[in-house]
């Protein structure tokens, strides 16, 4: 068990191309780490350099109080699992476990105890005796998983290891690994691009996009307070809207519509203004401030996707399923719900008014309708 | 669809009769005399000398020396056989290996090379492999009937598109598994390889075996022929007004035919696996 410090890393490849560039993450001992970001943003070549599968361009990967960076893999004292989980084909589920143990000359009768200790957290006795071949998938992944417990290391590396599952194991499998991680306290990097199991697994969230780190914090945190509109659109699902607005005075223009924003403003001018959608509510016509042309509804049991149009733009209300859906509706929004990010570089502009995620206003119509 | 066409069954049996015909042929003729067979050409019918002409072509002692026996042969041309099958394999595949797994400097050039080396035929490089082969005195050695015929483009081809095939995660696991380059091939390549090995050691077994040319020009001593020459031999003695001994000649070539079939029918099951799906 160790902390993981990385400082400053690039990877850039022989073309020239810079896949991360300038990334520093501190992990404590035992955090359990999330590197979250659509593909091609350097979140696997990251965990890859890590691993020591990839050389590291600049910079200093620690693990423990080792400097790793001309540490051969099988050296650094971490464990990997892989995406199609790399499993040896012609290896039973015990030697696949063993086999690392092995080439590390553990005394067999360590080997046994480990892998049956393994065998039994991850319930795969009945199994041991079976090539990969003849498991479900959900087992293969477990092995894959038995395979870096055995081997005791000081860091997990997990290289979207639930992306070839269905969704149903993947759910239960998600489940598992956080258990399993808090029981064995191994500090773990996990990669993924399915924002909904960073967040239900993670400590801490990584945000990358286009090699660089866009936000580091606790999953809350970067749902609540997004640090540029990247983050914003990334997590959350449905993505949170932005749209194009413009602040002034006390009001914000969206669209057709004006919104009272109360005695402190985050910025004049132009915006880009987020809205979360299960922060929107849906009136009937007249109550609501922002006129709402509904394009199309999304059901999805215990709520509904409402896609529209405020103005020219589009948004999305997440409301219940229980209320029934007039034709033409408007929407309301608290102000203190609002998100504020800078038009040009879109960075998260904060301001007084907000109000997050402790209190809840109830969504009541807050002006009446700019427009006509 | 299961129903059972006339149609289709003629098509089979056409196609098993212009296969096994010959062979039949072949077997039955052998059975019968030398002169015999001069005289009625072949036969179809059991000839009733099949223990004497296959113990005659096994066990007597022939050849200008009078020291070649047909078991002898058979035991020459299966030391060619299996020396040739099972040397390629460990030559191409560490050959293949190198080139899959290891950056070095004109790797990719290398490969072309070995890889246009397929389209020359062996015939091209005869002479000067004879030259270097004698100059090394290792002609009438088995070393130099098989060595210089092992480096084989076609099983380093055949092992580079199977090596590439294996997913790259299994090399990275096994790095952070802690198995160096040697135990990578041996824990994880070679046994993967099973099925491909399988299918090149049938083909190279085949073609070993059948070497004619190559086996003519290095042993010039009869302790060293191959069934492929013998049968040539027993053809050779039409000298003055001797018959050949036809029934001999047929033997043999049903003896030679045996091995080759018999690697086919062990080996037949990994063989498709090896050259159809991958075991991965």
């Amino acid at each position: 068990m160790a902390a993981i410090s990385i400082k400053d890393v690039s990877k850039v490849y022989n073309g020239g191309v810079t896949a991360v560039s300038a990334v520093s993450i501190d992990i404590a001992d035992g955090e359990f780490i999330v590197l979250v970001g659509p593909s091609g943003c350097g979140k696997s070549t990251l965990l890859r350099m890590v691993a020591g599968l990839e050389t590291i361009s600049e910079g200093e990967v620690t693990i423990g109080a080792r400097v790793v960076n001309e540490i051969d893999p099988a050296d650094r004292d971490i464990a990997m699992v892989f995406q199609n989980y790399a499993l040896y084909p012609h290896m039973t589920v015990y030697e696949n476990l063993a086999y690392g143990l092995k080439n590390r000359r553990t005394p067999k009768t360590e080997i046994d105890a480990r892998v049956a200790e393994a065998a039994r957290m991850l319930e795969l006795q009945p199994y041991l005796e079976r090539k990969p071949r003849a498991l479900s998938g959900g087992q293969r992944q477990r092995v894959a998983m038995g395979r870096a417990i055995v081997r005791k290391p000081s860091a997990f590396l997990f290289d979207e290891p639930l992306s070839n599952l269905d969704a149903k194991l993947r759910v239960s499998m998600r489940g598992e690994i956080k258990r399993l991680q808090r029981r064995v306290g191994t500090t773990s990097i996990y990669v993924t691009h399915d924002q909904l199991e960073a967040m239900t697994l993670a400590d801490r969230l990584v945000v990358l996009s286009g090699g660089r780190i866009e936000q580091i914090g606790r999953p809350l945190d970067v749902y609540h307070r997004p640090a540029t509109t990247f983050v914003a659109s990334f997590i959350g699902s449905p993505a949170m809207n932005l749209a194009d607005g413009e602040v002034h005075g006390g009001k914000l223009a969206l669209g057709p519509a004006l919104i009272d924003l109360g005695p402190t403003v985050p910025t004049q001018g132009a915006v880009t203004v987020g809205l979360r959608a299960e922060d929107l509510r849906l009136h009937p016509e007249g109550k609501g401030s922002l006129p709402f042309r509904v394009d199309y509804v999304e059901e999805l049991g215990a709520q509904r996707l409402v896609h529209g149009l405020v103005g020219d733009q589009l948004l999305v209300a997440a409301v219940s399923s229980e209320n029934p859906l007039p034709e033409t509706v408007s929407l309301s929004i608290t102000p203190s719900r609002l998100h504020f990010f800078d038009r040009a570089s879109g960075r998260r502009i904060d301001w007084p008014g907000e109000d997050r995620p402790e209190t809840l206003a109830a969504g009541l119509p807050v002006l009446e309708a700019a427009a006509s | 669809m299961n129903r059972i066409r006339l149609l289709d069954h003629l098509v089979l049996m056409l196609g098993v009769f212009v296969m096994v015909a010959p062979v039949v042929v072949a077997f039955m003729t052998s059975t019968h005399e030398a002169a015999d067979i001069h005289r009625n050409g072949l036969s179809l019918a059991w000839g009733g000398h099949f223990t004497e002409t296959y113990n005659t072509v096994l066990t007597r002692e022939g050849g200008f020396t009078g020291k070649i026996t047909g078991a002898r042969m058979i035991w020459n041309s299966l030391i060619l056989g299996i020396g040739f099958a099972a040397g390629k394999i460990v030559l191409s595949m560490l050959a293949a290996y190198a080139i899959v797994y290891f950056r070095f400097r004109l790797g990719t050039l290398f490969f072309w090379m070995i890889f246009t080396t397929l389209l020359l035929p062996l015939e091209v490089r005869i002479l000067p492999s004879y030259e270097v082969m004698n100059k090394l005195s290792l002609t009438n050695t088995y070393t130099g009937l098989i060595v210089p015929l092992l480096a084989s483009a076609t099983g380093t081809f055949f092992f580079r598109q199977f090596f590439k095939s294996v997913p790259e995660e299994l090399l990275e696991a096994a790095r952070i598994d802690g198995a160096g380059p040697f135990k990578f091939f041996i824990d994880v390549l070679v046994p993967l390889s099973r099925t491909m090995i399988a299918a090149i050691f049938i083909i190279m077994f085949v073609y070993g075996w059948n070497q004619y040319l190559w086996p003519t020009l290095m042993t010039t001593d009869e302790r060293f022929f191959t069934l492929v020459r013998g049968i040539k031999q027993i053809l050779l003695v039409w000298v003055g007004s001797n018959i050949p001994d036809y029934n001999e000649a047929f033997a043999l070539a049903i003896l030679a035919m045996l091995p080759p079939v018999m690697i086919v029918l062990i080996f037949q099951r990994w063989f498709i696996k090896g050259l159809t799906e991958s075991d991965k």
